[in-house]
């Protein structure tokens, strides 16, 4: 039987920022030195569209496209393996934690936009889908330039960083101005 | 290059992809970044949470990747500066970012914490990369080529010695970390709930 003081650390929800944000830089230092890959996240969600796409289009539409040929080829490999991880990772962390909840409408929203479950979902899809192709298009996100590339003080991932910040600044004012009374 | 460190190839890097996946998926939820309201909050300037993590991760690992890259123990990966496309995509990002309120990999992690917005936004996400991809000839042809720098670094296009930006971007993020621990105080109830 482990004393619950040993797992006091586990079962405390959150960590200290900093220390998370160093772990994730040591975790970097280990993916670029033992495995020779950066971290990154949306190139594997698009790998995923892709193996998504086939029952839709057929397979041979989808390897006949630009894309999924040559820039994030459906299959299993380090990347779309990487993305499977951070879910399994968060899931077991969070049961750990006893901090794994179903929720839909996060208190922030609903303080805004109120209990809605459905406005809530459809907001969360079409953000979705409009963080992806931005992702895309900028070839990376938080992750693979937000962190990997800035670490390695790309011009790309230093313009990403900042410009999407300040783009998330200005939406978020917009959209959770103050009422008026 | 191959580096010496680099023994991880083949099928081997399919398991070390799940591997260091899931401990960078314990550490976004460790870390707190897999809660819509702090990252949300962050835009808005009432939780920096986001901003420390990123800012300790990318001076802790870049000093790192810039010693071992120094000692020929690392290669660097950088994503060319096509500036027009780093700059919209960059526009939409935070545009999505705030109305999903996770980004793809914070969204991911969500998921496995039992969050079912955040699945509704990787739905959304799936639809999103398939789009791109359907556009992807039309933006390689008129928008990639628009102002690319290539594979370019800050301490190329600037100048000035490595060790000095890796210093100057340290100072930066204890600066930030300063400013932020002087001048905000968390409203009492605000940015703790779930």
């Amino acid at each position: 039987m482990i004393s619950p003081a040993s797992l006091s650390t586990i079962k405390t929800h959150r960590w200290n920022p900093y220390l998370v944000g160093a772990l994730i830089g040591v975790l970097s230092i280990l993916t670029f030195s033992l495995a020779d890959k950066p971290i990154g996240i949306s190139t594997g969600i698009a790998q995923a569209a892709g193996a998504c796409a086939v029952p839709v289009m057929g397979a041979e539409s989808v390897a006949a496209n630009t894309y999924w040929a040559k820039k994030a080829v459906p299959a299993w490999d380090y990347g779309s393996l990487f993305v499977v991880g951070s879910f399994l990772g968060a899931l077991i962390s969070s049961l750990m934690s006893r901090s794994f909840k179903m929720e839909t409408v996060p208190t922030v929203w609903r303080e805004q936009f109120g209990p809605s479950v459905a406005k809530r979902l459809i907001a969360a899809f079409l953000g979705g889908v409009v963080i992806i192709f931005g992702a895309r298009l900028a070839d990376g996100c938080t992750s693979g330039h937000g962190i990997s590339g800035s670490l390695q003080l790309a011009v790309s991932s230093w313009t990403f960083f900042l410009v999407m910040f300040a783009s998330g600044i200005a939406t978020a004012f917009v959209m959770f101005r103050r009422r008026r009374a | 290059m191959h580096t010496v460190f680099a023994f991880i190839t083949g099928p081997g890097l399919l398991w070390a992809g799940l591997l260091f996946g899931i401990i960078f998926g314990m550490l976004l939820h460790r870390g707190g970044v897999t809660d819509y309201n702090v990252i949300v909050n962050q835009f808005l300037f009432r939780d920096f949470t986001v901003l420390k993590v990123m800012l300790t991760a990318i001076v802790v690992g870049g000093v790192g990747i810039f010693i071992l890259h120094g000692h020929q123990l690392a290669n660097f990966h950088i994503k060319s500066a096509t500036m027009l496309a780093v700059a919209l995509g960059a526009l939409l990002f935070g545009i999505g970012m705030v109305i999903y309120g996770y980004c793809p990999g914070t969204g991911i992690a969500a998921i496995g914490t039992g969050k079912l917005d955040a699945l509704a936004g990787f739905f959304g996400m799936i639809a999103g990369a398939g789009a791109y991809a359907m556009s992807y000839d039309w933006i390689a042809a008129n928008i990639l080529p628009v102002a690319d720098l290539g594979k370019m670094r800050l301490p190329q296009l600037v100048g000035g010695p490595e060790g000095v930006w890796y210093a100057g971007l340290a100072l930066m993020a204890l600066v930030v970390f300063a400013l932020v621990n002087r001048f905000h105080r968390h409203p009492i109830g605000c940015c703790t709930q779930g």
